[in-house]
């Protein structure tokens, strides 16, 4: 059994603005990125 | 609870059954019970997996968890939305296209079938002992409520949990899970805004001196339980496990639509989760400042339990250490109001002086605690000694307005009746699939007989759970217990999928035993961690070890045993 080819979408994801689930996946990476970099921020400043 | 309270729970809980009862009286289909159902559109799906993960536990556990150790334990969760993208991006589709009933099936259509019933039974077990803490939940809302012994209060809510869920009752419980959701969140911002009204003007840097706000932990250390590194790492290992690979949650996203759905509902988890459990552990550090402040603070929240002793023949004791309390509280408060003086009006040195008189006032205030926990453990072995669960139901006890309390405790008690009741349904179903089905092929088209039989294996798996929970006492906070069982047994399970998905050249026997290997490589480490508490990692850590250890040994064997370990995919 061959693994699964990651980017290859069997559909659409039908989300305004991304023809492909690598940019829905880009998406959530970056708003976890922001909401980590939110979170070392706050912890900094009420230290 | 007064009169209204009353009224307003039982109305809630019977009006609950009623609805679900009339909205499920012309259902009675297999594949509904096992598998749910296929039209499930994503926003459902989402809630669904948001719900069993948010159950009750997390509502009651988490403020009390911060409202001890700060907000570290939200780097816990770092590691599930990448985890969440993987799932989507590999697991999800291959479950889909084969049509699968359960994860573990797979492991056989892939592997043989002792490599499925390993998967298997690794599910079960850690699942059935998690059944034994999540049992907590409900009982701590029902022992404080009523005043109940909690050891019988677990029994009573048991029983009701298994007939509930055999009975099909759970359908009417999770017809209006949406619901429920909705109105725990709007019980949750109603005692978060009564909280904020109740909150000096500095909250917010009171608890960040006094070290609750610390939420993020870059410190490269192996033996501190949260770090950015070990949710990282960790936290990635501990969510593909469990959303990748355990039953209960597989269950959820694999009866979707189409892909699409299971994948949207995953990242609506995704972008969601963190910031939700945020506002969970901000509402644990605004409830220590609180207690800070309020004049009635118990030195030990599970009242029903430090009552109990203090009505007892050692009561003395007990008393003398609510006293003491009483004192080092008051000083207390006077210390922190005199670093916000400071900290406004005074200079550098005045204001570096009055938070150490401060943090050594809350040192002193946290070991007398202690000096209470040990006590009730000397008089009573039996005692509950963790009483971090019993912050938060207090304060909605004691805080919140007559009614909204009454409607909190019935939809939370709801809601972790409902959460119960897909455990145990996840585990009759395994049990019925991946054991029962495989040692009793004939019977395996036989529907009404396996429906039958699932539910003989949830009453099972019920029953398991309540004496867990009755033979361990929780010595941990409830949603870290869970989280340590799951990284004690998830790896070896979450390696033998990495190895399915991305070694094809290993076969069912190496992976079998890797896992075998990797299984009790962890639980040594676990042990050796107890045993010695210098050598000791977070639990977090076992989790990419155990994987990596069970795809090493994969390999290793894969080369010693060749041929003789190719796959012999399991017929069923």
């Amino acid at each position: 059994m061959n693994p699964p080819d990651p980017h290859n979408s069997d559909e659409s994801p039908g989300v305004p603005g991304f023809r492909t689930w690598r940019g829905v996946y880009w998406l959530v990476f970056a708003f976890f990125v922001l909401v980590v970099m939110l979170l070392a921020i706050f912890s900094r400043y009420f230290a | 609870m007064n009169a209204l309270d009353w009224f307003v729970l039982l109305g809630t809980m019977l009006g609950i059954a009623a609805y679900g009862t009339w909205r499920t009286r012309h259902t009675d289909n297999l594949n509904t019970y096992l598998k749910g159902n296929r039209n499930t559109g994503w926003l459902t799906i989402g809630l669904s997996v948001m719900a069993t993960q948010a159950s009750t536990i997390t509502y009651l556990s988490l403020p009390g968890q911060a409202y001890e150790n700060g907000m570290a334990f939200i780097q816990n969760y770092f590691g599930l939305p990448l985890a969440m993208i993987i799932v989507c991006a590999v697991f999800l589709p291959i479950y889909r296209k084969l049509g699968v009933y359960t994860a573990y099936e797979y492991l056989g259509k892939r592997f043989d079938a002792k490599t499925r019933l390993l998967g298997a039974s690794i599910f079960l077990l850690q699942r059935g002992l998690q059944a034994g803490i999540t049992i907590y939940a409900p009982a701590i809302i029902l022992s404080t409520v009523l005043g109940w012994r909690l050891d019988l209060t677990i029994i009573f809510t048991g029983l009701l949990v298994i007939v509930y869920t055999v009975t099909g009752g759970s359908a009417a419980v999770n017809l209006t899970q949406k619901w429920q959701m909705a109105i725990i969140f709007g019980g949750m911002i109603t005692a978060f805004v009564v909280l904020l009204t109740k909150l000096p003007a500095d909250a917010l840097h009171i608890a960040g001196a006094m070290g609750k706000l610390q939420a993020v932990d870059f410190t490269p250390d192996l033996q501190r339980r949260y770090t950015f590194w070990s949710g990282m790492l960790g936290g990635l290992f501990l969510s593909l496990s469990y959303f990748g690979t355990d039953q209960s949650q597989v269950q959820r996203y694999i009866g979707g639509a189409a892909l699409r759905e299971g994948r949207l509902g995953l990242m609506f988890n995704a972008v969601f989760k963190i910031p939700m459990q945020f506002l969970i552990v901000m509402l644990g550090a605004m409830l220590f400042v609180f207690y800070q402040f309020e004049p009635h603070t118990p030195v030990f929240f599970n009242q029903t339990e430090w009552r109990l002793h203090v009505e007892g023949p050692q009561g003395g004791k007990f008393r003398a250490i609510e006293e003491k309390y009483s004192v080092l509280h008051a000083d207390q408060q006077a210390k922190i109001r005199a670093w916000v003086a400071a900290r406004d009006h005074g200079s550098v040195t005045d204001e570096s002086a009055a938070r150490t008189a401060m943090t050594d006032a809350q040192k002193a205030a946290q070991s007398l605690r202690q000096e209470a926990r040990d006590t009730l453990k000397a008089v009573d072995p039996n005692a509950q000694v963790k009483d971090s669960d019993y912050v938060f139901i207090t304060f909605i006890l004691t805080q919140l307005p007559h009614g909204v309390v009454g409607l909190l405790i019935a939809v939370m008690f709801a809601s972790a009746l409902s959460s119960k009741a897909g455990e145990l349904n996840a585990l009759g179903t395994t049990s019925t699939i991946d054991l029962w089905r495989h040692f009793r092929p004939l019977a395996a088209h036989d529907e009404a007989r396996n429906v039958r039989n699932a539910k003989w294996f949830t009453a099972l798996w019920g029953l398991f759970a309540i004496g867990f929970a009755l033979f361990v006492s929780s010595a941990e906070n409830l949603i870290e217990g869970l989280n340590i069982v799951a990284s004690i047994f998830y790896p070896a399970l979450l390696g033998v999928f990495v190895v399915a998905f991305f070694l094809k050249r290993v076969g069912g026997s190496a992976v079998f035993w890797a896992a075998v290997t990797a299984q009790i490589l962890v639980l040594t480490l676990f042990l050796l961690g107890k045993i010695y508490p210098r050598y000791e990692i977070g639990y977090l850590w076992l989790n990419p070890i155990g994987v990596a250890a069970c795809v090493f040994f994969s390999i290793v064997f894969q080369m010693i045993f060749g041929d003789r370990a190719r796959t012999q995919p399991d017929p069923i």
